[in-house]
């Protein structure tokens, strides 16, 4: 997906001093051959690309005030080990016994980050901007688990995962944190942009054998 | 492969972690004093038992956290390092 946007200069005079920039997102070259390699039906199965969701990357202690805090004012309890709290409009995903991945709709960092860091009244830990440091890939339909089964170790069973569940893991060879947001099954997957052509590759060629015909 | 259990993921492929070597080598308190054969041995010797051995591990492809655990040398296997089993040692 290309996005103009405009850019202001710092001192904020003149039109002369606004230019148009083209945003880019890593697999926005590859749109047509996401299509072409959907699945529909009862074995169906779909790959896209989320780009430019809001991504903040929050290091607290976890028995500290701030995080509660911080919890409050987001309306978002703080996850278990592995899980997700919140939805995929807004959700916060735990990602270590002191750290947790908040993530939003696209634009959102800079409004996100005021009420983080106002809520943290200037106690230990921070709260950092990560949103271009990975894409997103959503993988859907009732053959995703399956798809992801071919290039995860981790039990994707419903037994052990579900909606709402997260991991840091690897896919393939590429690390990359793993959320399922839907029953259908559906899956985001958030991996770094210079991996992502990589994953997406390694989910075509999974998903191939769903292709009728 | 083995299945090591990260205290905080839980139970994922080996393939995830790196290896730390030893639990529990100290940094000497007076490096400046030692001689090059002590200096030596804290940098590069290193306990090698058949038996339980207390493992440093590093959950790379996961949460990025490092943690110890006891080790059978022989058989693999792998149990958590708990504190007051470290104070008995
Ligand atoms: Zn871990």
């Amino acid at each position: 997906m290309t996005v103009l946007h405009r850019v202001e200069s710092e001192s904020g005079v003149a039109d002369t001093a606004t230019v148009t920039a083209e945003r880019h997102s890593p697999l926005e070259h590859r749109v047509a051959e996401f299509e072409r390699s959907a699945v529909h039906g009862p074995r169906g199965v779909r790959l896209a690309e989320e780009p430019f969701l809001t991504q903040l990357d929050l290091r607290m202690p976890p028995s500290g005030t701030a995080l509660r805090a911080v919890s409050e004012e987001l309306g978002l309890p703080v996850p278990a080990a592995n899980r997700v709290s919140g939805d995929e409009r807004q959700g916060l995903l735990w990602l270590g016994p002191d750290e947790w991945l908040l993530v939003a709709e696209e634009g959102r960092a800079g409004e996100l980050l005021g009420v983080v860091r106002s809520a943290q009244q200037g106690e230990a830990g921070s709260a950092v901007d990560v949103s271009a440091n990975r894409t997103t890939l959503r993988l859907s339909g009732p053959m995703a688990r399956e798809v992801l089964e071919k290039v995860c170790s981790v039990d994707l069973h419903p037994r052990a995962f579900s909606t709402g569940h997260c991991a840091q893991t690897l896919l393939g060879r590429a690390v990359a944190v793993l959320w399922q947001v839907g029953r259908e099954p559906e899956y985001r997957v958030l991996v770094r942009c210079s991996f992502a052509n990589y994953l997406a590759d390694l989910l075509l060629d999974a998903m191939a054998e769903f292709l009728p015909g | 492969m083995l299945l090591i259990r990260c205290p905080w993921c839980g139970d994922r492929d080996e393939v995830e972690f790196r290896y730390g070597g030893q639990a529990d080598v100290d940094y000497p308190a007076d490096p400046e004093r030692l001689d090059d054969t002590a200096w030596g041995n804290y940098l590069f010797v290193r306990a090698n038992p058949l038996g339980t051995l207390t493992e440093r591990w590093v959950h790379t492809a996961g949460c990025r956290r490092w943690f110890s655990v006891v080790r059978d040398t022989a058989t693999n296997e792998m149990s958590p390092d708990i504190p007051s089993r470290r104070e008995s040692r």
